[in-house]
């Protein structure tokens, strides 16, 4: 299949700046095309298999590509230019599912407690508590809002459990971030957030960030507390079926599907976005 | 004490468990192995000219290689005797044999792991194919066994060959590894989860 107009016009981070330093032809594949970058005294470049020269930008850390002549504009961070901030580029990790999957477990909190177990949940605090789910329609992004959760250490700096009060944001059908409740700091933020450049349709590799305030971890110390927490994720998303999305109202959810998981499919749906997307009919 | 230690490596993991597992008080110095090649700086290359981890720092001398380390900390820390077996010569022997069968491990099925996970470019069919034919040796082994009432690789009771096979083979799913057609390996990781002071790592799936 090729990609829907939706998923073409998206820009897709597919690397950290230091992964391309001095390459030459370095293949990168994304939406099941083969691509290259190229470094030329520090300035980048990307081209498809025809040689064309596609359109490329550098932003939040990492080199952003894309399919499109006229590609909807990628969306605003501002968080990335405060100051004090540590942005720490956590590197492509690659995971067998398309890449919506791994959107939507990112959004569900019902899976702390048994996947990322004494970190971001506890077993005897399984419960999601209710919270707003809402579209910014200028924007076209979702927002879910008022989320709460137990955490024995939600973060690095963490010293002890808290009550950790959390905010999600989905503005492209392959990036989403969650900011968190500061352990250290009051009335602001973390952001941790994934940037997936989808490889096939059920394949992909998820490039994500952690930009937190926090005086006491080393950077390595942080890129740990994250790899560690999502090669947690990454196990229960290979061992998903089928590897697309499920989004065909035929099929059964195995799971109780959450507020911001109904309002993803439905954004995805309205926008008519197909690729990576499991038809109910090839299902086996 | 102190290990450089990577997370997602299961050679760092290897030690990790031993030091839980003889209870030793150390330090972990995070290195920055993905995506900061950390272990290929000059400074680590200082540290150990192979630019490998995991590296053990105690008493102001530096370790290298994990199934050194494993028995390192074993023959020095472990008042049993019994994870580095040095009064039983047989025993030990078999111990040694297995020690240099998880370093083929490392090769192939942790190949296939770095090949998946963090995007390393090799032959990932040859690592994977290497891998299903150790395992085939060592579920036949660990199989024979049970048949003569022995739970572990070496014998009666884990030693660091245990330890040191442990993570590439629990691991081996992260490279596409099916432990499906393993039935005794299967059984020794749930054997092997349920020691004292275990702790899990990422990957490894125990409801398989
Ligand atoms: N024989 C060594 C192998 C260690 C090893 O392969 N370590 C990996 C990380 S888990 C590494 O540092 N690889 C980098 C390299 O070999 O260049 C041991 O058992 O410690
Ligand atoms: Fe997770």
């Amino acid at each position: 299949m090729t990609p829907d107009t939706f998923t073409r016009s998206q820009w897709y981070a597919i690397g950290r700046l230091p992964d391309f330093e001095g390459a030459e032809a370095k293949p990168v594949r994304l939406l099941s095309q083969d691509l290259t970058v190229s470094d030329a005294a520090g300035v980048l470049s990307v081209n498809d298999a025809d040689g064309r020269s596609l359109l490329t930008q550098i932003r939040y850390g990492h080199l952003w590509t894309t399919l499109s002549d006229t590609p909807r504009p990628l969306y605003d961070m501002p968080e990335f230019d405060e100051p004090d901030r540590r942005l720490v580029t956590v590197g492509g990790v690659g995971v067998r599912c398309s890449g919506l999957r791994c959107v939507e477990n990112f959004l569900d909190m019902a899976h702390f407690p048994f996947v990322h177990t004494d970190i971001l949940g506890v077993e005897e605090h399984p419960s999601v508590e209710s919270y707003d789910v809402s579209m910014d329609a200028e924007k076209d992004e979702i927002w879910a809002t008022k989320c709460k959760f137990f955490q024995p250490m939600a973060s690095a700096a963490a010293s002890g459990g808290q009550m950790t009060e959390y905010k999600y944001r989905v503005p492209h059908p392959y990036s989403t971030i969650l900011y968190k409740t500061c352990p250290i700091r009051e009335d602001v933020w973390d952001l941790v957030g994934l940037f997936i450049q989808p490889v096939e349709e059920d394949e992909c590799i998820v490039h994500s960030f952690i930009l937190v305030f926090d005086e006491e971890n080393t950077d390595t110390g942080l890129l740990h507390f994250q790899q560690n927490i999502f090669l947690q994720d990454r196990m229960i998303l290979e061992n998903q079926v089928p590897r697309k999305l499920p989004l065909d109202p035929r099929w059964e959810l195995p799971t109780r599907a959450d507020a911001s998981s109904i309002a993803y499919r439905r954004w995805l749906k309205a926008n008519e976005l197909q690729w990576g997307v499991a038809l109910f009919n090839e299902a086996a | 004490m102190k290990l450089f230690d990577y997370v997602l490596s299961g050679n760092c993991y290897k030690i990790r468990l031993l030091l839980d597992f003889l209870e030793l008080s150390h330090e972990k110095q995070a290195v920055d192995f993905f995506p900061g090649r950390e272990h290929k700086s000059d400074a680590f290359l200082q540290i150990n000219p192979l630019g490998q981890i995991p590296v053990l720092e105690d008493d102001g001398a530096y370790i290298r290689d994990a199934q050194a380390i494993l028995v390192y900390l074993a023959s020095r820390y472990d008042p049993t005797g019994t994870w580095w077996p040095v009064n039983d010569p047989s025993e030990l022997g078999r111990v040694a044999q297995w020690l240099a069968f998880a370093d083929s491990i490392t090769s192939t099925a942790s190949a296939a792991r770095l090949h998946d996970v963090l995007g390393y470019d090799l032959d990932v069919a040859q690592a994977r194919a290497g891998a299903h034919k150790l395992f085939r040796i060592l579920d036949d082994h660990l199989a024979n066994q049970e048949l003569q009432g022995f739970n572990w690789i070496a014998g009666s009771n884990p030693t660091v060959a245990d330890v040191a096979c442990f993570p590439y083979v629990a691991l081996a799913g992260d490279g596409g590894i099916e432990l499906f057609y393993y039935p005794a390996i299967q059984r020794w990781i749930r054997r092997f989860v349920n020691l004292p002071r275990f702790k899990l790592m990422p990957g490894i799936n125990i409801f398989n």
